[in-house]
């Protein structure tokens, strides 16, 4: 019942929202449903790790600790998006940018992309899994294309064609693994079933798993946003509005990566983990040379961001790799995060660009000294994305490189470690001249509105938090580490 | 349906799809090309038809009602409405049509190699099909990274679909009922979208060849 209130909240405010045609007070109802969910999904997490895994839906839905951990980083970061969704809308509206007609449809497909991402985590099958990442690609598509430049139609376009063709190679791959469950005695209705592939996945004809295991990363990473399947993500998340590129950036790429990782733990079961480790370890490798290669020379503060994304899922990967429980742990404080953090980014550098009205660093300068409240933001975020501490990607970041010195992964930890160094000296490089040096201006500019800073402060908060005090968490990491890395 | 019937007609229809992949390479005009995906779509249901038909399997059998009504009739007419007008010739493909066949030819004998070892495993009078969906897939890539009108690499998009649910119908009998709704649903959406994106980059960009797509990059 409450696995189904999950998906149907989120829902119901987007019905709400459509009711009020445009008003933009009812973005509000968005952000309630989006809070209340969230705090079902903390509830969930807390039953499931003290009374074992929920079904709801008949046997349609289930939340084991890994699905309900993902629920509550996806009902986080839609609270932080759809809150700062009010204001882009508003200032939309205020601007004429768009008309009431489009802001209603935008935050209606916010609402709508927001429950295909919990009926990702929260489906018992990997058909239904499939079905949910599909749909995110098609109602994200027109999301990326909200603000109808040229750029942006060139973004979604982009968008929709390679993570298409990537989505249907998943889909081929999971036919295959059907095949293998079906050839081991499965029976056809849920042979599908995650839990059922779990029980089988011994007597899997290898060939067959390898070859669909192959197709799920290569189709699911590419809406990772893993290279080489990558170039779609810097167009997409830059030219989208500053909350979606939130939530793809902070929650989307990691649902996806959420596919792979169940496939892991079935093929893994039935091959060793030698197979997805190789695997794995060559496109996190040369996701982080790609990233830390295109971040140097990078002129686009939004498009840095985006890069950075592709370096952070390098890193996740790597972590999953190693695939003992401390390594798949470690990947999931990162995925939470590098989710806070980027999407707190993402959402201030949207301001940013509102108030000074470029996406170019070259354009941005002195960002401290004249508006010290976005500049302050954007610099701890930063901070954050970086690895430092006190936030928590640095502990996720140590920890995934400890698991993977344990694994005899130590080589490609430090192959890592060389690539973070670069990006790190990049990225600051371009950070000092946006936010640093002496201010022309008599006085500071006018800074957000309280509420719009609110969200962006606790979101930053909150991931200096977990990274000193793991307490919250670390019941629910531990049994999620458990689910896929037994 | 007795076992020999089952097995020409089945075959007919596994290669009716294909031809239709390798038919899509020498046609110009949107039109008759929008014919020959429509008919793949019907091709591809009467496969699923037959399998169903002949398994006595109630869900196939809905499911290839599914598919004639998605990919045969609803997606093409889609695809019609679009592609009215000489502007979205293929008037400069990357490669030329002679050159495509040989690609083609080259390509289909790729996949009955690389396909081998699964058909074998699924080591039934369908399984041994399943390399013409892989090479219906392939012929689809070729399609998407030879052409440049926005309506071709939609169509490239479909075959790559029609393969796959080629080789899902030869290789299982096709996913679960449910699940083939879902995915249908999804591809129909997806075409939808496509549809209006096109048509938006249309009025902004104006008589377009993907390659005009120059705004972004690093």
């Amino acid at each position: 019942m409450i696995l189904v209130l999950i998906l149907v909240l989120p829902l119901l405010g987007g019905a709400t929202i459509a009711a009020g045609r445009g008003r933009p007070s009812f973005g509000w109802v968005g952000v309630a449903a989006n809070g209340a969910t969230l705090a079902l999904g903390v509830w969930t997490a807390v039953r499931v790790v003290r009374t074992g895994p929920l079904t709801g839906a008949g046997v349609v839905l289930r939340a084991d600790a890994l699905s309900a951990f993902m629920v509550v980083v996806i009902g986080t970061i839609a609270l932080l998006a759809s809150w700062l969704g009010v204001r882009t809308v508003a200032l939309e509206l205020a601007t004429g940018q768009a008309s009431p007609a489009r802001a209603t449809t935008y935050a209606v497909l916010v609402q709508a992309f927001i429950a295909a991402m919990f009926l990702a985590v929260l489906a018992a099958n990997v058909g239904v899994l499939w079905v949910a990442i599909e749909a995110t690609t098609v109602i994200t598509t027109f999301l990326v294309g909200h603000r109808r430049t040229k750029g942006a139609l060139e973004a979604s376009w982009k968008y929709i064609v390679i993570c298409s063709v990537g989505i249907a190679l998943a889909f081929l791959g999971t036919v295959l693994v059907y095949l293998a469950a079906l050839h081991a005695g499965g029976h056809s209705a849920s042979a599908l079933d995650w839990t059922s592939l779990m029980t089988h996945a011994h007597h899997f004809d290898p060939a067959v798993l390898r070859l669909g295991f192959a197709l799920l990363v290569l189709g699911y990473g590419t809406k990772v946003g893993l290279a080489p399947m990558h170039s779609w993500l810097p167009d997409a998340h830059s030219q989208a509005p500053a909350p979606i590129s939130a939530l793809m950036s902070g929650v989307l790429l990691t649902v996806a990566f959420y596919a792979i990782l169940r496939f892991k733990a079935v093929t893994d079961l039935a091959l060793g983990p030698g197979f997805s480790r190789a695997l794995l370890v060559t496109v996190a490798l040369l996701s982080l040379t790609v990233a830390a290669s295109l971040l140097l020379t990078q002129r686009d503060y939004k498009r840095m961001l985006a890069y950075h994304s592709i370096e952070h899922m390098g890193l996740i990967a790597l972590g999953a790799a190693a695939g003992i429980p401390l390594a798949i742990a470690a990947v999931l404080l990162h995925i939470l995060g590098h989710g806070l953090a980027k999407s707190v980014l993402f959402l201030t550098s949207g301001e940013i660009m509102a108030a000074e009205g470029t996406s170019q660093i070259d354009g941005v300068h002195t960002l401290l000294a004249r508006r010290p409240a976005l500049g302050g933001l954007f610099g701890v975020g930063l901070v954050a994305l970086l690895g430092l501490p006190p936030f928590s990607l640095f502990s996720s970041e140590l920890l995934m490189a400890r698991a993977e010195f344990e694994v005899g992964l130590g080589w490609a930890a430090i192959a890592a470690v060389v690539a973070m160094v670069v990006i790190f000296v990049a990225v600051v490089g371009h950070a000092r001249h946006m936010l640093f040096g002496p201010s022309t201006a008599a006085a500071p500019l006018a800074p957000p509105p309280r509420w719009v800073a609110a969200p962006l402060v606790g979101g930053l908060v909150v991931c200096g938090f977990i990274g000193v005090f793991a307490w919250p968490l670390s019941g629910l990491l531990h049994a999620a580490a458990h689910v896929v890395a037994p | 349906m007795s076992g020999s019937s089952f097995s020409s007609t089945l075959t007919l229809a596994v290669g009716a799809v294909l031809v239709c992949a390798v038919t899509v390479l020498w046609l110009s005009s949107v039109r008759s090309v929008v014919r020959v995906v429509a008919t793949q779509g019907i091709a591809l249901g009467l496969v699923a038809m037959i399998l169903g038909l002949h398994l006595r399997d109630a869900g196939l059998i809905a499911t290839a009602s599914v598919v004639l009504a998605v990919k045969g009739v609803a997606i093409p007419a889609f695809l019609g409405k679009a592609g009215s007008g000489a502007l979205d010739r293929e008037r400069r493909p990357l490669v030329n049509v002679p050159a495509s066949l040989v690609a083609s030819a080259v390509l289909i004998v790729l996949a009955f190699t690389a396909a081998r070892g699964v058909a074998t495993f699924v080591g039934t009078t369908a399984g041994a099909l399943v390399p013409v969906g892989v090479a219906t897939l392939l012929i689809g890539f070729f399609v998407m990274v030879t052409r440049r009108r926005p309506i071709f690499q939609m169509v490239g998009l479909l075959l790559i679909d029609n393969g796959i649910a080629l080789v899902a119908f030869l290789c299982t009998a096709g996913v679960p009922f449910l699940i083939e709704l879902g995915v249908s649903l999804d591809v129909l959406l997806g075409v939808v979208v496509l549809m209006v994106l096109a048509q938006r980059l249309r009025s902004e960009f104006g008589d377009l060849d993907l390659d005009d797509l120059q705004e972004l990059h690093d």
